[in-house]
């Protein structure tokens, strides 16, 4: 579903990206993990061209990201998207945020839209939250809209990131679930995240990054139980402490 | 004092002459403030382009055009450019004139605005497959315009003061309609109808600028 080959990005004489590939399988999740500059960010926001990589190439569902032909906002609407911060329009309604690109770049009429919109937010459980704006809801409520404004475009692929660390410890299982929902649905994903009770429950593989490059990846038992490198070690015990 | 300043008998004498320079400055507002708006709302969307060969020519044309004093501007235009055999009239003066300040004055205000938007509202908006303009015009321009209304009424209320600037053009306007009833009638009282005039026409502007300031002070808590 997802193919990345030899990923470098360089912000002037910064180097995030060292030569990283990531091949995804359909229906496969796959976790990233890494301390903080590690690149996985970037990583991610390269997988639907937010991010520009100075060299590589990324394929997703076939479509060639890097090629100057390529339709990018057709794409797009096939490659999902849940921000740290949410990113909710805060002028817009809940059923507002998800139906925006619905009309303006899948073409529904406002009816067809709204239909679409209020399935995708009974999907994430906020079915009656339609009308409300982002500020009169909560974070983990927010992050699900954010959610349901991806799943609404019928997306091949989700890309998360950090999509639980700007949340109250409390409202972190509810965003959970619904990933965990979505996974079960069969859900192609990325997830960039430092949940590891997710991780083993729900993640077929699980990578970790340092410094712009893979150090290693294997199912989750394997990192998090019996790590190869010293590196990842020193990072699985710093963040179980916490 | 009263004879002077408010004489009953030159006010009923004025009125009519005054009442058309009210008719006047209103046109004027409406012409000259959407005008700026107008102006204004394309140097802050050039503004969001990245190249420095539209950065720099448009950072220089606000700046010049901030730095100008719009009465001189006004006089040049109307005065000045004649001798280029380029009559343009009162009225297509003001206009360029106010189109030229005000939208230099608006356009630094909107951009303000754009930039206020939080960097991940356009990366959401994009990841869903918006264009740059849908995004713009879906997600950052409502966004902006809200951030920065009270300074926008706030500008809007120093353009509608500045139109008495067109009473130098001999545009019959309130103030140079004021000064002709004055100069009628030998008494400053037309004057003081107009200043009146002009407060009664603001002052609910006024009131609705101070609440929204208030309003944004309070969100901001």
């Amino acid at each position: 579903m997802i193919q990345a080959k030899g990923i470098h990005k360089q912000f002037g004489a910064l180097h995030v990206l060292k030569g990283v590939d990531l091949d995804v399988a359909e229906r496969e999740l796959v976790f990233i993990i890494g301390p903080s500059g590690s690149g996985k960010s970037t990583m991610l926001r390269c997988l639907n061209r937010l991010e520009v990589p100075t060299s590589g190439s990324v394929v997703v569902d076939g479509i060639d990201l890097l090629d100057p032909r390529t339709d990018l906002n057709h794409a797009r609407q096939r490659i999902g998207m849940v921000f740290q911060s949410f990113n909710l329009y805060p002028h817009m309604t809940a059923l507002g945020n998800v139906t925006l690109a619905l009309r303006k770049v899948a073409g529904k009429s406002r009816a067809e839209a709204d239909e679409i919109g209020h399935a995708a937010l009974a999907r994430v459980g906020l079915a009656e939250r339609a009308d409300h704006r982002p500020g009169q809801l909560s974070g983990g409520q927010q992050q699900r809209v954010a959610i349901a404004r991806a799943i609404a475009l019928e997306p091949r692929v989700m890309l998360f990131d950090e999509p639980t660390s700007a949340l109250d410890p409390e409202l972190v299982g509810s965003v959970l679930g619904v990933m965990r929902a979505l996974r079960e649905s069969g859900m192609t994903m990325v997830v960039v995240s430092h949940e590891m009770g997710f991780a083993r429950a729900a993640a077929d593989r699980v990578m970790f990054m340092d410094d712009g490059l893979i150090v290693e990846q294997g199912p989750p038992a394997q990192i998090f139980e019996a790590p190869l490198h010293a590196r990842t070690r020193g990072f699985i015990s710093q963040i179980q402490r916490h | 004092m009263i004879e002077t300043f408010f004489n009953a008998a030159i006010m009923a004498q004025a009125w009519p002459i005054i009442l058309a320079g009210l008719g006047n400055t209103l046109a004027l507002s409406l012409m000259v403030v959407p005008l700026g708006l107008a102006g204004g709302m394309a140097l802050a969307l050039l503004s969001t382009l990245r190249s420095p060969w539209v950065r720099w020519p448009l950072m220089a044309w606000v700046d010049f055009f901030r730095a100008f004093p719009p009465l001189v501007l006004l006089i040049f235009l109307y005065a000045g450019l004649p001798f280029a055999g380029l009559e343009l009239g009162g009225f297509a003066c003001v206009g360029i004139a106010f189109f030229l300040n005000t939208g230099a004055y608006y356009g630094e205000v909107l951009r303000a605005g754009i930039e206020s938007v939080a960097p991940g509202q356009i990366e959401a908006a994009r990841s869903t497959g918006l264009t740059r303009l849908q995004a713009l015009v879906w997600i950052v321009l409502p966004q902006a315009v809200r951030a920065v209304l009270p300074d926008l009424l706030s500008n809007t209320l120093e353009v509608v003061k500045l139109t008495s600037l067109a009473s130098v053009v001999a545009l019959p306007e309130l103030l140079f309609q004021a000064r002709q009833a004055q100069s009628l009638t030998y008494n400053p009282t037309p004057i003081v109808a107009a200043a009146a005039v002009y407060f009664l026409l603001l002052w609910p502007l006024v009131r609705l600028l101070s609440r929204l300031e208030n309003r944004a002070v309070a969100s901001r808590r």
